[in-house]
């Protein structure tokens, strides 16, 4: 039950984008369009996954035990870096479809702050093994979550009498702003 | 601090050798060129080139499946760029723009007023649109707000106006149009696109062989824009100094115009702005696409052979023209009088298409000096045959052997080639067509006396334009209608007369003209010294009896056999088009079959295969006949210029002259740049005659 509701927390409540404000830039720059909001979601659902468990296994299987705490950024970065060159790598070879729709947005995750932060986040929590897991996979749909329903309503402000002062990303934020209250309302249903 | 450095190290060397270890296991053999463009193309990955990501992208281009300038925030630089990595010339690149369809008109009647939707896809999602024309542009503007590069703005009347320099070519506003009105267009979709039934086409356009986007052309025209307009018109049609003076304009006879008073001087405004080019000394910078490799030998340098030329030349290809005759032109040379093409004009009009770097070479009939073999081995890859139709029908009567008597195409054929043809005092022509009123003509300009035009069916079945039997009856042409040749009268071997019977109309044949029956006892002479027969020409084949040739299917009508929507011949590398296909037709047919052969040797030599049309628009579109254009005032059409009859005759001066730039502003003035359901309140007053007077019930259906 608790994995539920560590689940729903990171969902709906802190959520990774709307409560934390982490992983900005991709929020802005590719939430025009449905598609590729759910292209970017996906993408940052794997890695995000997988870059906690290489992430969380590192800190406490190397950095903790040789008291290397202090790197630990460090090491996320470079982790993080590598595994996403490795999953480019992989893509390309297995599935070249995805790899030539994922396109530039791959690699950009290497610097995806909404990576770094939920694998961050593991260790600030001392999650265990199954929470992390848990915790990074619910944060990344949340993140996902979030774009997608973001994309939606941007779409959906093309057919609005937007005054031009406020068009595109001026806009954005004011109706990110408002998606951050609204997901406040969430607030209460878990911790 | 050494253990956070090895520690670092560490990982940093494992991730390399797990990284250099996945590269070589899950290595992917790809063209290095495909880094190099990816390398140069900005990374937006904003998907504006049609294909998922820039890596795509890239791959598409090195594959040849994309343009060097495909990525459409990188612009001019880029693709430069790209194509000099590429080795591609870096004009080989060709842009594409948007362009809408709905020329606007005089806009059909509103029906709602939307308060609360400026979009047209919110109001298209609502109520199907708010305009009775389900085609046309709704003028709300989401093209405008679709456009990330301001090139899209709303101009009078609700309609966007589109700046070609700013308009990057990305296909947002095209994606976002609802109603589908707005393509991105290139050089070449405009060659290869074909007119289907589910565009919105004015009656002119429909009716047009060579189906000349006419409402357009005239609105250039309106504005004073020439050149602009000329360059619609080659488009589709590279000949309009030629087109311009002998077409019988069969756009004017669905000119929406007709329902309230005269139909638009369509061909008088083409020729027109034809005239403007060749006036103004220079000519119009034609654009010819990036050399594919590929040539093409095109056999006949009449019109059909000419415009095939033309247009695969603009295509890319290597053109190379073949023809018998001393110059090229075909009919339009041999067979159309200087009164009425000047040698002059068609030799400047020629002269630009040939500068556009096609090859001719004359002289050479093909079947004696060379034959397909000869050309396959050449290199071509591909064959146009558009011989036209040069042999003429023979009466089968007494005396067609007697010193006197001519056939039309071979005496218009001497005439115009300067060599030594003379007519007598009195003129006898045989037939009804253009060839006929053309020989006719021609011998009162020889000197002679009488010419008579002896006819079986009435003058209502004349095939030849109207305004040239107008203009011959002018210059004093005799018609003997409903009479039928029997024989030729000669005395010592020169032909003296001409014995004819009266006909009258029976029922319909066939063709839907009545079918003239003899009356006896009706017979009568006409005396005469010279006969010409132009009673119908067929092509002359011969060539296919040529040693060695490959056959070709012919037809029953002894015309090549090849598909009507391909101009393919079972030969697969061969094509044909224009009246040895057809059988005899107008100009502009011909000039129309060779874009259209044009277009199907392009898919041939680049895909391998011809993409058929879609919804082809062949027939006249229903929706388009309207029985009133209320609210348009009436105002008469202007007339050209005519030499006076006393200096026609004895003289072969173009009869008809060019309008001049005040009549054209005047006759542009009075096109209504219609499309289908522009006007259309016919519908309506059906509507409420229906008992619907619901109109947003209507509109929710």
């Amino acid at each position: 039950m608790d994995l539920i509701y560590l689940a729903i927390a990171a969902i709906f409540v802190n959520n990774i984008l709307l409560a934390q404000y982490l992983g900005n830039c991709p929020f802005c720059g590719v939430s025009k369009r449905i598609n590729t909001s759910i292209g970017m979601a996906a993408a940052v659902i794997f890695v995000a996954t997988l870059a906690s468990m290489f992430t969380w296994g590192a800190y406490y299987y190397i950095l903790e035990p040789y008291d290397l705490e202090f790197i630990m950024t460090l090491t996320f970065i470079l982790i993080i870096a590598a595994l996403v060159q490795f999953v480019e790598i992989f893509m390309k070879k297995q599935s070249k479809g995805l790899y030539n729709s994922l396109g530039i947005y791959l690699p950009l995750i290497t610097t995806n702050c909404a990576v770094m932060g939920i694998a961050l986040l593991n260790i600030t929590h001392e999650f265990g093994f199954v929470d992390m897991l848990v915790f990074s996979f619910a944060s990344a749909t949340g993140f996902g979550l979030a774009i997608v329903l973001f994309a939606g309503v941007r779409e959906r402000l093309l057919l609005s009498p937007v005054p031009r002062a406020m068009q595109g990303t001026a806009i954005a934020l004011v109706t990110a702003g408002i998606m951050s209250l609204a997901f406040l309302g969430f607030a209460g249903m878990a911790q | 601090m050494l253990l956070p450095v090895l520690v670092l190290t560490g990982i940093g060397v494992v991730a390399a050798v797990g990284l250099g270890i996945a590269a070589r296991v899950f290595y992917v053999k790809e063209d290095p060129r495909i880094k190099g463009v990816l390398d140069i193309l900005p990374g937006a990955n904003c998907g504006g080139c049609g294909f998922a990501g820039c890596s795509a992208c890239a791959e598409a281009i090195v594959r040849g499946e994309a343009e060097a300038n495909a990525c459409v925030v990188g612009q001019t630089e880029v693709a430069q760029e790209v194509a000099l990595y590429l080795g591609m010339a870096p004009v080989g690149s060709e842009p594409r723009i948007a362009c809408p369809d709905c020329q606007g008109g005089i806009r059909a009647t509103r029906k709602y007023e939307y308060a609360g939707f400026d979009d047209c896809r919110a109001a298209v999602l609502y109520f199907q649109g708010h305009l009775i024309c389900y085609h046309g542009c709704l003028g709300l503007g989401t093209c405008v707000k679709s456009c990330q590069f301001g090139a899209i703005t709303m101009g009078e009347h609700g309609l966007p106006k589109f700046n070609p320099d700013l308009c990057v070519g990305c296909g947002a506003c095209a994606r976002n149009c609802p109603k589908g009105i707005i393509s991105l267009i290139s050089e070449k979709t405009k060659i290869l696109h074909w007119n289907q039934y589910t565009e919105c086409l004015a009656p002119c356009r429909q009716k047009c062989p060579a189906q000349i986007n006419i409402p357009k052309y005239i609105q250039h025209i309106k504005r004073g824009e020439y050149e602009q307009a000329l360059l619609t018109i080659k488009e589709r049609n590279p000949m309009p100094l030629s087109i311009g003076r002998v077409c019988p304009e069969p756009c004017a006879l669905a000119c929406r115009r007709t329902i309230n008073d005269e139909p638009v001087a369509i061909n008088y405004l083409k020729r027109f702005v034809a005239d403007w080019e060749m006036n103004s000394g220079k000519r119009l910078h034609i654009p010819v696409g990036p050399s594919t490799g590929k040539r093409v030998a095109v056999v006949g340098g009449g019109p059909g052979g000419l415009s095939a030329a033309f247009y695969l030349r603009r295509l890319g290809h290597d053109v190379t023209i073949y023809d018998k005759m001393p110059a090229l032109g075909g009919m339009l040379r041999y067979g159309i009088p200087e009164y009425r093409l000047p040698k002059k004009v068609l030799d400047w009009e020629i002269e630009g298409i040939l500068n556009l770097g096609i090859t001719a070479t004359t002289g050479v009939e093909f079947g004696k000096d060379f034959n397909m073999e000869f050309l396959r081995a050449k290199g071509f890859d591909a064959i146009f045959i558009a011989v036209g139709a040069w042999r003429e029908q023979e009466l089968k009567m007494e005396g067609t052997d007697l010193h006197g008597v001519y056939s039309g195409i071979a005496f218009l054929e001497q005439l115009h080639s300067g060599r030594d043809v003379s007519v007598g005092r009195h003129v006898v022509v045989i037939g009804g067509g253009n060839t006929a009123i053309d020989a006719a003509r021609s011998s009162l300009r020889m000197q002679a006396e009488t010419v008579t035009i002896v006819y079986r069916r009435s003058r209502d079945e004349m095939p030849a334009n109207p305004a040239e039997i107008v203009a011959a009856e002018e210059e004093n042409v005799k018609f003997r209608f409903l009479s039928a040749p029997l024989e030729i009268i000669g005395e010592g071997g020169h032909v003296t007369g001409l014995k004819i019977q009266g006909m009258k109309l029976g029922d319909p044949d066939p063709s839907g003209r009545r079918r003239p029956v003899a009356i006896e006892g009706s017979e009568e002479m006409i005396e005469c010294d010279t006969i010409i027969q132009a009673v119908g020409q067929s092509p002359n084949l011969d060539f296919l009896s040529f040693d060695g040739q490959p056959n070709l299917q012919v037809t029953r009508r002894n015309t090549i056999d090849a598909s009507e929507d391909t101009l393919q011949t079972d030969l697969p590398y061969v094509f044909t088009g224009g009246d040895c296909f057809t059988g005899p037709a107008l100009v502009v047919d011909a000039i129309a079959a060779g874009r259209f052969a044009a277009r199907s040797i392009h898919y041939y030599l680049m895909e391998g295969r011809i993409p058929p049309i879609e919804d082809r628009q062949k027939g006249f579109i229903e929706e388009s006949l309207h029985k009133s254009i209320a609210g348009v005032p009436t105002r008469s059409r202007v007339h050209e210029p005519v030499v006076s009859l006393e200096d026609r005759l004895g003289t072969f001066t173009e009869v008809e002259g060019t309008i001049d730039q005040e009549d054209a502003r005047y006759e542009s003035q009075r096109c209504l740049n219609c499309g289908i359901y522009c006007y259309d309140h016919d519908l309506e007053l059906q509507r409420l005659a229906e008992g619907s007077s619901d109109n947003l019930e209507i509109q929710r259906k």
